[in-house]
């Protein structure tokens, strides 16, 4: 590699127009597989969810999963897609040792969805359209696992290991139409696409959507024009991009990478490449020497699909509230600035804020919790604000206690502490770390008495009227009570005492 | 040979049934039949002998219990086409890349058998992955036809119907694509049947092609045919192209054909049938038939069908290009042959040289037609089209079934040839399905009875029926056989020469 490899991006984006193209693979989270009544749970021990169908036995023969067509139908649904009045499912052929029957079985030129947009909004409230080609539905394939060799690929590797678990886990695969004029942005837009699909599949309730385990991945399509040409350049392919950080980061260094060749002269080729997480960059898939022919054919095991138009219209009432509009009902619901509903979303805090506001709490509240001390939280332990050990139920209770005044703002923050540390319910850390307020006057005339005895000198002060000299036996009283107390109740028994 | 193996399967099972024989002697009877005459038939690739009896003791059981009967067919004995999966037993569709593959399953028709109290006995011979018209290219060695050792007896079937004519089952399991089950049937003298597609589940029925492949029931009487076939069809889930229709009735078709009375019933001859290419014996034959019918009262009408001689070359580009798919799982990777696997070559070395070594060549040759036939650029014109003639088959058929009941043709323009004759030319040996191919691509319901000899040989007499109707076909064989029977003396497969036998 070569220093002149990656184009400074701000030339990159003065000289050349991105242009991209987003697949999205998302595994369904069905009981079953997509043509075998196997279980399809994640993780199982390699080789137990199998059947003679998934594992493409001779003789046996694939049935499809209704639930599978059904959250087809509905993906279909909310990508404002038309749905296929009839469609079939084809064979795309090709060997490969991971692939039980070396064909997968897919659909081809009859997508049981076309034709759809999805609208995403960028960090600045900027809003992009995407044009969504086609959503089909397809199987996975097996897991292949390369032992020995430096680089744990197929080649050089001493022997693979096959599991064969996830062949037929049932797959839609979503296909944006090119994203053009979105310049400087694209690799924003990138990453907003597949955050917002992310999100509207979250509320679709069809897919766990874990880019860290696969059930969502991203192919990222990109290609460089001159600016002012008119013809599209040759595109690469970038797989093995598994989180929306690597979404954006991919499309940059993509961008980069082949402005810098473009530039020199160089011509793309076009290629599949894979996303190396480590040093953000991509390299080159293995070359083939011809290019795949998938010799695709109408699969003769499986009869055509042709959902009628009545039950289309009965999963489309099935639809929950999008994303994008209940962000706008929780604006106006809580009167929130743009600028206060983005950084509620750029904190990926809007969905929690929401279950805790429906927990019982105010929505100021929640959301104050949520944006500061619990951001400030995740950001310390490095996870995502969902992944926190809290539920939104449980800072709900929080919030609840301060307004009833048994907990005081720092002692709520001990309490979530507690909550967070696994310590259990947000009641049970109350009484486990004795953090109720000390709402007692006897005991804190006790702590009060005790105080001003050890500091006569502020005590006489006070007692001559100068009021302001009570502050140092509020801290002491408060120090004394481990801050349990309520300090400005503390201030007027002080007041009291010395007849002030 | 003793007359337990001489009967036929509804004897057997009313015999059974009455206590008069037991289902295991029946079993033994023809499991000592195979002993004696099978190293020269080559019909069965596996016999299961102890399975075989304990299925025959179980039925007995039932018998001395005083329970009901499992079905009209308990205790009878029967052949199964290595092509379909049964625990316990090897299948290998007479293929080397799966010697020794012991299926964890068990196909619907296999698990439908096994509920109905039939006994099977093993495992059938068949032309590789039911590639062929001659059982010639089965990877064990060819079956020869009991009628005359040095010829073929069909295929891809040749093992079910060999052993039939040799007195070795009773009742046999086919599978047919172009004609496996009619042609053997043809040429061996005894009755097979493709049923209706999408009657008989195909879960468990290794594919070949999946659009054209249909088991069905081979046997020496249309009756024993019939109530095979109502064991064996039905719905059945795990097969998506499954009909879910009541089973079309068969045996009462059989029971109404064996008055002896087709008066009212309209055959149409299939005018492009005929000519070139037909033996004169198996013309004269078909003619006869033809004229037995029209006495029986049947009125004769000449049906053009124009597409069908299309049939063959779309059939080739269909059933190629399926096969080129379903096969490409023999692989090498979880089960079947592993060749060249020594630790220094790659997955796709190792699965390469498996199928270099475990296909024969014509399988091989099928593989390469279909991939060809389906690759970019040539689709429309290969696969697209042999579509498309599909479709006016199917029109032809539906405009020859506006006119007539029934369709009736030679089931094959040939009696048996030598083994070898055709082994260098493919195009003879394809002409051999000429008239059973347009029933598998129309996907309807076809039959072969025997219909004669010629020069010793017998001739087989197709009659085809619309969709789910396999009714009419059975009710005009069950006539046509009683009278032909009588005309000639016998049942036809009476005549089947003695076999050497060693003990
Ligand atoms: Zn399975």
């Amino acid at each position: 590699m070569t220093t002149a490899e990656l184009m400074d991006y701000a030339e990159v984006v003065t000289r050349f127009d991105p242009v991209l193209g987003l697949e999205v693979h998302v595994e369904l989270s069905t009981a079953t597989k997509m043509f075998c009544g196997c279980s399809n749970q994640f993780g199982g021990e390699p080789n137990t969810n199998v059947c003679p169908t998934c594992l493409g036995l001779p003789g046996s023969l694939p049935v499809v999963n209704a639930v599978a067509i059904e959250s087809a139908i509905r993906i279909g649904l909310a990508l404002n897609c038309e749905i296929a009045e009839w469609c079939r499912f084809a064979r795309k052929n090709y060997f490969y040792p991971d692939m039980p029957k070396n064909f997968q079985t897919s659909q081809y030129d009859e997508p049981i969805a076309f034709n759809g947009w999805l609208d995403v909004t960028l960090d600045d409230g900027t809003v992009v359209r995407v044009e969504i080609e086609r959503a089909h539905m397809e199987e996975d394939t097996g897991k292949s696992l390369h032992v020995g060799g430096a680089t744990g690929r197929i080649h050089g590797a001493e022997h693979s290991l096959l599991d064969y678990n996830r062949a037929g886990v049932p797959l839609i695969e979503i296909v944006t139409k090119t994203i053009e004029g979105t310049g400087e942005r694209a690799p924003e837009v990138a990453r907003a696409y597949v955050s917002t699909l992310r999100d509207l599949l979250k509320a679709l309730d069809v897919s766990d959507v874990r880019m860290d385990q696969g059930s969502l991945r991203c192919d990222a399509n990109v290609s460089l024009m001159e600016r002012g040409a008119t013809e599209f350049g040759t595109r690469t392919e970038t797989k093995n991009v598994n989180s929306l950080r690597s979404v954006e980061r991919a499309v940059r260094y993509e961008m980069t990478r082949q402005a810098a060749l473009l530039a020199d002269g160089g011509s793309i080729l076009q290629e599949t490449r894979h996303f190396e997480e480590a040093s953000g960059t991509t390299r080159a898939g293995r070359r083939k020497e011809t290019s795949e022919d998938y010799r695709y054919f109408p699969e003769p095991d499986l009869v055509p699909i042709a959902p009628s138009r009545e039950w289309v219209e009965q999963l489309r009432g099935t639809l929950p509230e999008m994303p994008a509009e209940r962000r706008k009902r929780i604006q106006a619901e809580w009167a929130l600035t743009d600028l206060e509903l983005r950084d509620l979303i750029n904190a990926g805090a809007i969905d929690l804020v929401a279950a805790t506001a429906d927990a019982g709490a105010p929505p100021a509240e929640a959301r104050s919790w949520w944006v500061s001390y619990l951001s400030q939280q995740a950001n310390n332990q490095g996870v995502e604000l969902g992944e926190l050990a809290i539920t939104p139920a449980q800072v709900a209770r929080v919030i609840a206690l301060v307004a009833d005044g048994a907990l005081t703002n720092k002692l709520a923050r001990d309490v979530v502490d507690g909550v967070l540390a696994g310590e259990g319910e947000p009641d049970t850390v109350v009484e486990t770390r004795g953090l109720k307020v000390v709402s007692d006057d006897s005991a804190l005339f006790a702590a009060v008495d005790e105080a001003l005895a050890a500091q006569p000198d502020v005590a006489g002060k006070i007692r001559e009227g100068k009021h302001a000299a009570a502050g140092a036996i509020v801290g002491a009283v408060m120090k004394a009570t481990k801050g349990q107390a309520d300090a400005k109740r503390v201030r007027e028994l002080i007041l009291q005492r010395c007849g002030a | 040979m003793t007359e337990l193996t001489r009967l036929t399967a509804a004897d057997i099972a009313a015999k059974v049934a009455a206590k008069e024989v037991s289902a295991v002697e029946v079993t033994q009877a023809h499991l000592d039949r195979i002993a004696a005459v099978d190293h020269a038939v080559h019909a069965f690739l596996h016999v299961d002998t102890e399975r075989a009896l304990a299925a025959a003791k179980a039925v007995d059981d039932d018998v001395a219990a005083g329970r009901p009967a499992a079905s009209p067919l308990a205790g009878v004995p029967l052949a199964l086409k290595d092509v379909l999966t049964m625990q316990g037993a090897p299948t290998t569709c007479g293929s080397k890349i799966l010697e020794n593959w012991q299926p964890p399953y068990d196909a619907t028709v296999t698990r439908r058998l096994l509920e109905a109290g039939v006994v099977i006995l093993g495992k059938t011979n068949m032309d590789e992955f039911a590639m062929g018209s001659s059982t010639e290219n089965s990877a064990y060695g060819p079956t020869r036809n009991p009628w005359d050792l040095d010829r073929i007896p069909g295929g891809s079937g040749g093992g079910s119907s060999a052993a039939l004519a040799a007195f070795e089952a009773p009742l046999a399991i086919g599978t047919d694509t172009g004609g496996s089950i009619r042609q053997p049937g043809a040429v061996t003298g005894t009755v097979g049947v493709k049923p209706t597609y999408g009657t008989v589940s195909r879960f468990g029925l290794v594919a070949f092609s999946s659009s054209l492949d249909q088991a069905g029931p081979c046997a020496r009487t249309v009756l024993d045919a019939a109530l095979l076939h109502e064991v064996i069809a039905g719905h059945d889930p795990l097969d998506s192209t499954s009909i879910d229709a009541p089973v079309p009735p068969v045996v009462a078709a059989v029971r109404e054909g064996a008055t002896g009375d087709l008066k009212g019933v309209r055959v149409g001859v299939v005018t492009e049938f005929a000519g070139d290419g037909y033996e004169t014996g198996v013309a004269a034959a078909f003619t006869a038939a033809v004229e037995q019918l029209r006495e029986l009262g049947a009125e004769i009408i000449e049906v053009s069908c124009p597409s069908f001689d299309l049939a063959l070359p779309a059939y080739y580009l269909i059933a190629p290009s399926e096969a080129s798919s379903n096969l490409a799982r023999f692989d090498a990777m979880r089960y079947g042959l592993r060749v060249g696997d020594d630790g220094t070559r790659s997955a796709e070395e190792v699965m390469s040289l498996t199928r270099a070594a475990g296909f024969g060549a014509e399988v091989k040759r099928r593989i390469m037609l279909g991939t060809y036939a389906l690759s970019a650029g040539y689709y429309d014109a290969y696969y697209g089209s042999a579509q498309k003639v599909r479709t006016l088959i199917m029109r032809d058929f539906d405009a020859a079934f506006a006119k007539v009941d029934v369709l009736v043709s030679p089931t094959t323009p040939t009696t048996a040839f030598k083994i070898g004759e055709r082994t260098a030319d493919p195009m003879a040996m394809y002409r051999a399905d000429l008239c059973t191919i347009p029933s598998n691509l129309a996907g309807n319901a076809a039959l072969s009875v025997p219909c004669g000899l010629s020069d010793g040989l017998p001739v087989g007499l197709q009659i085809m029926s619309p969709a789910l109707q396999d009714h009419r076909g059975y009710r005009v064989a069950a006539a046509y056989e009683l009278a032909r029977d009588a005309a000639q003396g016998g049942p036809l497969i009476n005549r089947v020469p003695e076999l050497e036998v060693v003990h």
